[in-house]
């Protein structure tokens, strides 16, 4: 379950899922790449951000997600963006996000 | 939609989206955060910082940065030629190779290496360098092409004028806080040359020594009794410290006459109102009706008074608080040719007068002042201080005050009385 007001990030073993969603978008989405960093601190070996309630993502969005990279490579744990619909991949890939994390389309 | 197309409309909205961020964000962190990750997001940018410039400590510092790595200094100094060098460039963004010349970019040499710091763009508004914008690498591993530097270019414009407003703002603030601290030394000031003078009128008269300001203390004990703001509490005072400044003009055998004086005398003496009036006037003070204070303190309500015998309302406010204060000092105080009378006789004096010489509302806010302080409802000592603790505690002085107050307040107000 997601909702616009908040991220909400869950631990599945050596994994953690985050869920963009719009909160994303916004500066309050900068709570992301902390909760990212945290799971990282804690074993965390793999990211796997979910799009699958994010219609569009803006330039907030790509810096954010650039820094969940960012933290991610620190540690060299891998980055997963799930449930990516064709034209945020599409983003992803003109801008050379797709050279750090995998994507996966929906 | 083709790739450029998608990529120019995605970097065309961060550049709409910094413009609205820098001209409706009021919280100056917040819109500096926002901004940064416009920037970095507009063409994905790996790393970088935005640092706001002092001019007078020459330094800089990051407000925001990603990806520099915990040992980036939060602060760099930045040398004078290099500010010139930068203010000559303009807003051109300075290819990290091409800034080796900067002492600046010497100096951090290493920081700036390390984090793989490509552009270096100056925030430059109306001739001042407000602060520095640095990129690092894109994630596409492309170099920053002229579209692309011209994209930062902008983005980092609108930031630099995010800054300048904050600095304005500051500068605003910071003056502001200079009038205040201003106003307060001259307050101060103020107040000090107007006790100077107190001390002043009070040396000439050696039986009323110490008169003008207890007057000043009596009007300000009343003045707050009515529950006044501060500033016309010190109005009152001041006007109470001021209100024999008449007297400096007559003769001090008259002042310090042992025995009653003889008419001619008295009518010298007179006087002093209306000359305390003339002096004061051509001053500028802070607060209202100080001289009409001088010039009316010995009108009463019932129009027996000097020096033009003005009744109840023609009298102004501030007269009525310092003539009671003016009567009770009298009163409470030894003179040459009368020693001070005990406080019951003062408190009948006043009740019975009330309405006749003085405002009962005043006599009230007097007693209910004196009241309070008694029964311990206020910790300020002023009347003690001012009358002495064994005078203010004399037995049967609070069911006196208690009385005094039922009755004044019984009898409604007493002008209408001594009026008819």
């Amino acid at each position: 379950m997601s909702n616009s007001a908040q991220a909400e990030i869950r631990r599945e073993g050596e994994t953690a899922v985050v869920y963009a969603n719009e909160y994303l978008n916004k500066i309050t989405g900068e709570k992301i790449e902390r909760e990212c960093r945290d799971k990282i601190a804690q074993g965390c070996s793999r990211l796997l951000v979910s799009f699958r309630d994010t219609e569009i993502v803006n330039s907030i969005g790509i810096s954010i997600l650039l820094g969940v990279i960012d933290a991610a490579s620190g540690a060299n744990a891998e980055v997963v963006f799930t449930d990516v619909n064709p034209d945020t991949a599409h983003l992803f890939e003109t801008l050379g996000l797709s050279r750090h994390a995998r994507i996966v389309t929906a | 939609m083709p790739e450029s197309e998608q990529k120019l409309i995605h970097t065309f909205s961060a550049l709409a989206d910094i413009g609205q961020e820098v001209a409706h964000k009021y919280n100056f962190h917040e819109m500096i955060r926002t901004s940064f990750h416009l920037l970095l997001g507009s063409l994905a940018i790996m790393r970088g910082g935005i640092a706001r410039y002092s001019r007078f400590g020459h330094e800089l510092n990051f407000l925001a940065v990603r990806g520099l790595g915990d040992d980036f200094p939060v602060s760099a100094s930045i040398d004078p030629a290099d500010e010139r060098e930068f203010l000559t460039a303009g807003m051109s963004a300075i290819e990290a190779s091409q800034a080796k010349m900067l002492i600046f970019f010497q100096r951090y040499q290493p920081f700036v290496e390390k984090r793989g710091i490509e552009l270096i763009i100056p925030m430059i508004v109306h001739d001042e360098l407000v602060g520095l914008v640095m990129l690092g690498e894109k994630a596409s591993g492309e170099p920053f092409n002229s579209a692309d530097r011209a994209i930062v270019q902008a983005m980092a414009r609108h930031i630099g004028v995010g800054i300048y407003q904050r600095n304005l703002l500051a500068e605003l603030e910071r003056k502001a806080e200079q009038n205040r601290r201003l106003y307060e030394e001259m307050r101060l000031t103020y107040a000090d040359t107007v006790k100077s003078f107190a001390a002043a009128i009070d040396y000439k008269d050696k039986y009323t020594e110490g008169h003008s300001v207890r007057v000043g203390k009596y009007s300000e004990l009343i003045a707050k009794s009515l529950g006044w703001s501060d500033e016309r509490v010190e109005g009152v005072a001041v006007a109470g410290y001021l209100h024999d400044v008449g007297k400096l003009t007559v003769e001090k055998r008259i002042i310090n006459s042992p025995t009653r004086i003889n008419a001619k005398e008295s009518a010298e003496l007179s006087k002093h109102p209306v000359v305390g009036y003339d002096i004061l006037l051509p001053i500028h003070h802070p607060y209202t009706d100080v001289p009409l204070a001088a010039k009316y303190h010995h009108e009463r309500l019932d129009g027996r008074g000097y020096p033009d015998g003005l009744k109840d309302d023609q009298i102004p406010y501030i007269a009525k608080i310092v003539n009671l204060a003016d009567s009770f000092d009298a009163m409470t105080t030894n003179r040459p040719y009368k020693a001070r009378r005990p406080a019951h006789e003062v408190i009948e004096d006043l009740q019975r007068n009330s309405g006749k010489q003085f405002a009962p509302e005043l006599v009230t806010a007097m007693f209910e002042g004196m009241l309070d302080e008694l029964e311990g409802g206020s910790e300020d000592k002023s009347f003690r201080r001012l009358l002495g603790r064994e005078y203010m505690e004399a037995e049967g002085i609070i069911p006196m005050l208690r009385n005094a107050l039922n009755g004044i307040n019984a009898t409604g107000p007493l002008t209408l009385v001594a009026s008819e």
